[in-house]
């Protein structure tokens, strides 16, 4: 908590991060009026529909400029990511038991294609593993954690 | 295998055998009786620990004795074993342990169920679940019976059988009685003593050819009798179509199924946030990828120091290739070296199957008390039940450890070996399609959902009892009948896109609308960690 309390005292200053701009004219704008905002709907009482539920907060926040960027953030690194260690794999499986021709040319004394091939499988996928912890947490964790604690403040508000 | 390893074997066993129930004892002295003590550790293990406790909990004595034994045997398609179980994880790190850490509580129908219609899909969830452990756990408890029998020399009917027994009773002492926090002490120590026995092993092996690694491969393809074959793929895969799609069915499955393996899962719970979810699979890929690298080694030393024809004498499967190199580093049969090192791997390898008989008894009895039992007592009933759910699952990893000694007793002189890829199977056919459109995918419903579960664990178990590992040839569990219709040993090619499949058309033949309030929540609370426990 007393990280996410740092995280918030910061953001406004951070302005080399141009999205955060986005989440302070985005959704946290609309109920930029406060605590009052929320228990609008709790008073009126007109059954669900009637105000924001915890249904529509997850749906605000999912619309939110913020959460669509670390969504597309997430997918622009994992759907190609893995596409290619698949289809790599996929390969290397296939190749290895169709084309056992291919797998045994000799490359440097007994390393063939197929060693080279699978001892690759080992790097890329340490390499991978690199990337994707490096990439999540430069480019994703921050913003995660502050709309964790934003969609959290919004759903306690009304009472979940 | 004289009477100085069983003796020193022995004393070795049991050495792990008092520091585990020590642990249990200790974890356990001041526990609160939670659900969340039990099932998770309280969530408050470390990355590292966690990633050593995954590492513990995925690395079999299959993999350790059974694919250096292949590459001893076979030479590079053994090699084709472990390039699979490896690159798995990156699945499990890209699309999986994050967002069920988020999204989840104790099991995988917590993730399902925070967005349909709870009991349907968590007796869907729970059904397949169990059914994925109990295979798996079967295969692990037929192995350590042979495994030790084999080690220590008693390959009598009744040294096997107690020893199956025997591995049942502990494996549920520590679950029922340690729950979670014990289990991952004991993958904790396990991982560590079978990483420092492969480390100390690779070591000896690249000493004694001086460091080039293409003299050993040069050694072990002239000590195997089949030349430079023996470095290329091949000598086991090759062959007709039907070996061919059967490695890549079996190579699918191993990739796509890491990641719906109930134990590997519930091991993300056990971390307090994603993040320390998504640190500890990376620590797991490094112990896994590295542990791997080492079997190829000491599967090539075994080719090259012992010689395939030694190994394939004293085991057809190849499981004795590591312990008979490690008496020849050693220093031979008969030196004290050879004894030790001899005994050291032996008490590795149990160690192994016990730490890994844990988890996956704790993640059935989880998915039977949470999700299944949960479910069915809760019909028409209100508010608390009868009986805690605690206390429901220490029952339950009774009981699932009385039918696994059961089964393993029965199944103990049958070929089991296509069980474990069995379970992998059912684990991509069943558990990841669901899994993964519950957490992406906006349209997808409950009936898709329930669709999707069944329309991989149905096919995936009937194409395997259709196959010919059931019936119809030598090796098959059933040699004396022939109602083989599906020629392939795995059906991972066939049940896995059956699976997504049956996901598909479920969703698109929903009587009921999907609820976007629903998905936008899952959507927000895997990415972000809201309101995650």
């Amino acid at each position: 908590m007393v990280e996410k309390q740092e995280d918030r005292d910061v953001a406004p200053v951070r302005l080399d991060d141009p999205w955060c701009d986005a989440l302070a004219s985005g959704w946290s704008d609309r109920d930029g009026t406060g605590a009052p905002a929320p228990e609008r709907p709790l008073a009126t009482g007109d059954g669900p529909t009637a105000g924001p539920s915890a249904g529509d907060i997850y749906l605000e926040v999912q619309r939110s400029e913020a959460f669509q960027e670390v969504r597309a953030r997430y997918r622009r690194f994992v759907v190609p990511a893995c596409a290619a260690f698949l289809v790599w794999y996929l390969a290397y499986v296939v190749a290895a038991t169709t084309a056992p021709g291919l797998m045994a040319r000799p490359v440097a004394g007994a390393v063939n294609v197929a060693m080279v091939a699978g001892l690759a499988q080992f790097l890329t996928t340490f390499l991978l593993t690199w990337a994707y912890a490096r990439h999540a947490r430069l480019r994703r964790d921050r913003a995660a954690l502050d709309l964790r604690w934003d969609t959290q403040e919004m759903t306690r508000a009304v009472g979940r | 295998m004289n009477g100085d390893h069983q003796a020193l074997a022995l004393l070795l066993f049991s050495a792990f055998i008092a520091v585990t129930l020590a642990i249990t004892t200790w974890v356990s002295r001041n526990r609160h009786g939670s659900a969340e003590e039990f099932y998770v550790g309280g969530r408050l293990f470390s990355p590292m620990e966690n990633g050593f406790a995954i590492a513990g909990d995925y690395m079999s004595a299959a993999s350790f004795l059974g694919i250096s034994g292949l590459i001893a045997l076979y030479g590079y398609d053994g090699m084709l074993y472990s390039v699979g179980f490896l690159v798995a994880w990156l699945v499990v790190l890209l699309l999986v342990a994050e967002l069920v850490r988020n999204c989840g509580r104790f099991t995988l129908a917590d993730v399902l169920a925070a967005r349909m219609r709870e009991r349907p899909v968590r007796i869907a969830a729970g059904t397949s679940s169990v059914t994925v452990c109990v295979l798996y756990l079967v295969a692990q408890m037929v192995g350590a019976g042979s495994l030790v029998a084999l080690l220590l020399g008693g390959t009598s009917a009744a040294a096997r059988s107690w020893t199956v027994v025997g591995v049942g009773a502990l494996m549920v002492i520590y679950v029922s009685l340690g729950g979670m926090r014990a289990t991952t002490w004991i993958q904790i120590v396990k991982a560590v003593l079978l990483m420092a026995g492969a480390i100390a092993m690779t070591v000896m092996v690249l000493m004694r050819f001086h460091g080039d690694f293409g003299r050993l491969l040069n050694s072990a393809a002239a000590r195997s009798g089949q030349g430079m074959d023996f470095l290329a793929p091949g000598l086991r895969y090759g062959g007709d179509w039907t070996a061919s799609l059967d490695f890549i069915s079996l190579g699918l499955a191993l990739v796509l199924g890491t990641a719906g393996l109930p134990h590997i899962l519930s091991r993300f719970y056990t971390v307090p946030t994603a993040r320390a979810a998504r640190r500890s699979v990376v620590w797991s890929i490094g112990l896994i990828g590295s542990f791997y690298l080492m079997t190829i080694v000491l599967g090539f030393g075994a080719a090259a120091v012992v010689g395939t024809e030694e190994v394939r004498a004293s085991n057809a499967a190849g499981n004795t290739a590591v312990p008979l190199l490690a008496l020849d580093l050693g220093g031979g049969a008969g030196s004290t070296g050879g004894t030790v090192l001899f005994a050291v791997v032996a008490a590795v390898a149990f160690a192994t199957i016990l730490a890994v008989v844990a988890g996956i008894t704790l993640a059935s009895s989880a998915s039977v008390a949470h999700d299944l039992y949960a479910t069915l007592r809760s019909r028409g009933q209100s508010g608390r039940q009868p009986y805690g759910e605690v206390a429901v699952a220490r029952v339950a990893a009774v009981c699932i450890g009385a039918v696994a000694i059961a089964l393993g007793l029965l199944a103990r002189d049958l070929n089991v070996a296509f069980l474990v890829g069995l379970a992998f199977a059912v684990a991509a056919s069943a558990n990841l399609p669901v899994l993964l459109y519950s957490l992406f995918w906006r349209n997808f419903t409950t009936r898709g959902a329930v669709w999707s579960v069944y329309g991989g664990l149905v096919p995936a178990v009937l194409l395997v009892v259709l196959s010919p590992v059931v019936s119809g040839s030598e090796q098959s569990l059933f040699p004396g009948v022939d109602f083989h219709v599906f020629p392939l040993e795995n059906p991972g090619l066939v049940s896995i896109p059956l699976g997504f499949l049956a996901g598909w058309i479920g969703t698109v033949v929903s009587s009921e609308p999907p609820d976007p309030a629903k998905h936008a929540e899952t959507e927000v609370r895997a990415l972000t960690g809201a309101g995650a426990v």
